[in-house]
């Protein structure tokens, strides 16, 4: 059975007229499972946020697929037309964007906005819609008198569930999220994602979760992507990136969360910039800000993709004679 | 200020020049003008001809002359009026909506008075009681009723500003109220600002152009709209007259489409995004 | 020596603090006539903050950090209390006089970088403006002084920066900007209102490096605010937390962090995101309820319809901040 979903290669580029001005991401290959929650972590510009809009369908002009495919279930996103993609959202592949409360219509009662995007998709209230809406509103745990109500009269956490609520009113199997709880309070966030994570083993959906908070990934995503500059730079089980960061930005970054308890120390953030996507240098994106680059190959030679025990690749010189060595 | 791009808005560009050529027309009208717009000694009613490149008027002036001669009157009021109206904009609208409190409450009181008064009778009414004042009469009763709408969307837009964090920011660095009115809130509005400033000389140009057509200004001035209502008034429609009819009309749109296309530069001077560097 | 607010005095006899404030409140009004609400977004607040010391205040949206800032900074009128600087009130109605003293003394590091920076103005007028506003610097010295606040900050080759404007500056750098803004008035205070929240992470930490070095070589006093328990953690010498318009409990950092005790404060530890299993062994999160209403909190604490160990008596009386430790203070009837 193919993957629900199979990123391969896919480069995106942005600009009205070609060539494009900025590579947005390049060469990015990615695949997520039934039930799996993918994490794909990354700061701004990395390119996350294009990746997660080309393979939910939703990329626009001026941003382009420039190479590489993405597919749900087997099919080609990219061959499909714009009627196809629209079937496609909402019943089979969601999106929740960031700060998706203000995404609610202020002034329509959130049962109506319920109901269009059911009725656009042929489910209409002869056909239960709203009973369906309704349990969907009890497990994202809304009380379910909040359905007729405006969306102002909810908190910021009951909207953004609410807006969780409306991505999976039809059941789909693959939901995108990005940076669903940025927005909101710690402890609200704590529980949305508690309840995310049940919903997964319940409804068993596939996730894509960006963000750029990764010690929240370690938490609760199966596996985590680490983007910097439009590249994949390391992938690997959560747990085993948090043990055993290979690629130095990943290692960086996780140093860069300061920890709650534990002895006071100092910590380093990761000095520079990162690279004008419009001007990308050779070599690897984060030769000029690395710690542990390699004078002379690191700034001139693209780093290979390497895999180091089957699910933990990375993108980096340091590892391409050496993958025998590492584990 | 970036002149360079300025001149490659091709649209500010034209509507700079169209203007230009008015205000240098208005300027040096008594130079330009072929012969005295007052004078009533050629034959009326002659087709565009060598000697009158517009004809004359039924009681028998040159035509050319007379727009000549009435830029003066339309680019004064125009301008003036708008000058004033954008001052007392600033004062309602931007100052109020950034100082707040009392101020502020009783002038989005006195705004909202003069939004709902109905403008058009009330110009009219004015003008025909203030009557035979001329062209300050007319800039005087075009900035009463001219005024209000343009104030409350600057209102809003100081109220928006005033909470930005670099305008608190500049409040705690311990600048002046005024200072900051000028440095920091007009600066960001400048779009809108200039953009109310145009839109208020185009209405005070027609507002002028249809009260003197409908007599109410001084019909013994030289101006665009008392062509008009010296057209009306002569029945130049009946006697095939149309260059006289229509040159006051073309002039008025004219001058107001390079308002609008001056509008264009705005943008260009008031975002330093679009600064090339 | 203990202090009548019953706060350790850490300085040496007779040297005020270098912030006190005392019942400081704030009541907003919204709504239309007739049927008004007041929101309660500060109640009684007492604190102080020693010269050189760094304070991290922590709460959540509602909790009344930012509008303490704004008190402080006197953006905004407080509705009662008191507000010295320096062991001087601030007046209620301080002259424009009394007012541009304090401001000179107690500036703000704002949380938007995109949004604190006039985008008119290029780096130089920016950093330029306090120094002409309080006539720190005769105009001729004026560049000089402009070029060293940005080498202080780390914003170097300075001449380089001098012409740029925001838009042509990186979060990080506009936020630099900002830090040397507030550091050209020379004053005692900074109050930083979540500097780093809208910055990516890995600039955070430089940004939180910079505050720290500069607040040590300055002998600055510094509040920094944060939802981020984390990164108050980073920062400060005693940290407060705050819910509802109260401070609920504080302390030393290190053992608000290591030992807390107020309920709110062990939610917050838990709802942290991290890979650190020591904090959730027992009982799955469970967070009831969301956010307090500030128009309509109810009688008694203001945590109760939340907290896993309210009691009856949650609800009857606000609990006082009561000692739990050295220089440690909760407010919850389990430690009355």
């Amino acid at each position: 059975m193919p993957p629900l979903l199979e990123i391969s290669e896919l480069t995106i580029g942005y600009g009205w007229q070609p060539p494009p001005s900025v590579i947005a991401v390049r060469g990015v290959s990615l695949s997520v499972a039934a039930g799996e929650i993918v994490g794909i972590a990354g700061e701004s510009g990395c390119g996350k946020t294009t990746l997660a809009l080309a393979a939910a369908g939703l990329l626009d002009p001026p941003g382009r697929v420039l190479s590489g495919s993405v597919s749900y279930q087997g099919t080609d996103l990219t061959s499909l037309s714009a009627n196809e993609l629209r079937h496609l959202h909402l019943a089979e592949i969601s999106m929740v964007f960031q700060a998706s409360m203000n995404v609610l219509n202020p002034i329509m009662r959130i049962r109506d906005q319920f109901h269009d995007a059911m009725a656009a998709h042929g489910v209409h209230s002869s056909d239960g819609a709203r009973q369906q809406a309704e349990e969907t509103f009890d497990l994202v745990k809304i009380p379910r008198r909040f359905f007729d109500a405006y969306p102002h009269q909810l908190s910021g956490g009951m909207r953004q569930r609410a807006v969780i609520a409306l991505a999976i009113v039809l059941r789909p199997k693959l939901l995108f999220l990005d940076e669903p709880t940025t927005a909101l309070d710690v402890v609200v966030q704590r529980s949305i994602l508690q309840s995310l994570d049940e919903l997964r083993h319940q409804l068993g959906f596939g996730v894509v979760f960006i963000t750029h908070d990764l010690s929240l990934l370690v938490e609760i995503a199966d596996r985590i992507a680490i983007m910097y500059a439009g590249a994949l730079v390391e992938e690997a089980p959560g747990r085993e990136l948090h043990e055993k960061p290979c690629h130095p930005y990943t290692t960086a970054l996780m140093s860069c969360f300061p920890p709650l308890g534990g002895p006071r120390q100092r910590l380093q953030g990761i000095p520079g910039q990162p690279p004008d996507l419009r001007n990308l240098p050779k070599g690897c994106p984060f030769a000029l800000r690395c710690p542990e680059v390699i004078a002379g190959t690191c700034e001139a030679v693209d780093p290979p993709t390497v895999w180091l025990d089957g699910d933990h690749r990375v993108l980096c010189h340091l590892f391409g004679e050496k993958a025998a060595d590492v584990g | 200020m970036n002149w360079k791009a300025l001149l490659h808005n091709r649209r500010a560009v034209a509507g700079a020049l169209i203007f230009a050529l008015f205000c240098l027309v208005a300027l040096l009208a008594p130079v330009v003008v072929p012969y005295s717009p007052t004078d009533i000694n050629f034959t009326p009613l002659l087709h565009p001809s060598a000697k009158h490149l517009l004809g004359t008027t039924i009681n028998g002036q040159d035509i050319l002359s007379q727009l000549i001669w009435g830029a003066r009157a339309s680019l004064f009021v125009g301008l003036v009026s708008g000058a004033l109206i954008s001052l007392v904009q600033l004062v309602m609208g931007v100052f109020a909506g950034y100082v707040g409190g009392v101020f502020d409450t009783v002038a989005a009181a006195v705004t909202n008075v003069f939004l709902v008064l109905p403008s058009l009778p009330l110009l009219i009414i004015l003008a025909a009681y203030l009557r035979g004042g001329g062209l300050l009469m007319l800039v005087g009763v075009i900035t009463i009723t001219g005024w209000a709408w343009g104030a409350k969307v600057l209102r809003s837009q100081a109220i928006a500003l005033r909470d930005r964090p670099f305008v608190q920011a500049a409040r705690v660095t311990g600048e002046s109220r005024w200072h900051i009115v000028f440095a920091h809130v007009v600066p960001n509005m400048l779009g809108i600002i200039v953009s109310n400033f145009f839109g208020a000389a185009l209405f005070a140009v027609l507002a002028e152009a249809g009260l003197e057509f409908i007599g109410l200004g001084n019909i013994n001035d030289i101006t665009w709209g008392t062509m008009l209502y010296w057209a009306q008034e002569g029945d130049a429609i009946l006697l095939g007259a149309w260059v006289w009819l229509l040159v006051p009309g073309l002039c008025l749109a004219l001058l107001g489409t390079s308002f609008g296309l001056l509008n264009f530069a705005v943008d260009e001077i008031a975002n330093p995004r679009l600064r090339r560097d | 020596m203990v202090s009548t607010l019953g706060l350790p005095a850490e300085t040496s006899e007779g040297a005020s603090p270098e912030l006190e404030v005392r019942g400081l409140t704030k009541n907003y009004s919204i709504g239309r006539i007739g049927r008004q609400k007041v929101v309660r977004a500060l109640s009684e607040v007492d604190l102080s903050v020693e010269k050189g010391e760094v304070i991290g205040l922590v709460g959540e949206s509602g909790s009344g950090k930012t509008t303490f800032a704004r008190m402080v900074v006197f953006l905004e009128r407080p509705t009662a209390g008191e507000i010295l600087v320096g062991g001087r009130t601030l007046p209620r109605r301080p002259s424009a006089h009394r007012l541009r003293e304090h401001r000179r003394e107690v500036q703000m590091i704002f949380q938007d970088p995109y949004s604190s920076l006039d985008p008119r103005n290029s780096v130089r007028y920016s950093v330029a403006r306090p120094l002409r506003s309080f006539g720190l610097v005769p105009r001729s010295a004026e560049r000089e002084a402009v070029e060293e606040l940005l080498d202080q900050v780390g914003l170097v080759p300075a001449v380089g920066f001098l012409r740029r404007y925001p838009h042509e500056l990186s979060g990080g750098q506009r936020q630099r900007v900002g830090i040397a803004r507030a550091l050209a008035a020379q004053p005692s205070l900074i109050l930083a209102d979540e500097p780093t929240s809208m910055l990516d992470v890995s600039i955070r930490l430089t940004i939180m490096n910079l505050l720290l070095d500069l607040q040590r070589s300055r002998s600055l006093s510094l509040v920094f605010i944060t939802h981020d328990l984390g990164a108050a953690n980073y920062m400060s010498d005693r940290i407060a937390i705050m819910y509802a318009g109260r401070i609920q409990e504080i302390g030393p950092a290190s053992v608000v962090m290591s030992e807390p005790k107020h309920p709110y404060t062990q939610l917050l530890h838990q709802a942290a995101p991290g890979p650190e299993n020591e904090r959730r062994q027992g009982a799955p999160f469970e967070a009831k309820g969301d956010p307090p209403d500030l128009t309509s909190l109810p009688p008694g604490c203001p945590f109760a319809p939340r907290c896993p160990f309210v009691q009856a008596r949650c609800r009857e009386a606000l609990p006082a901040l009561r000692q739990v430790g050295a220089a440690h203070r909760v407010r919850c009837v389990l430690y009355d």
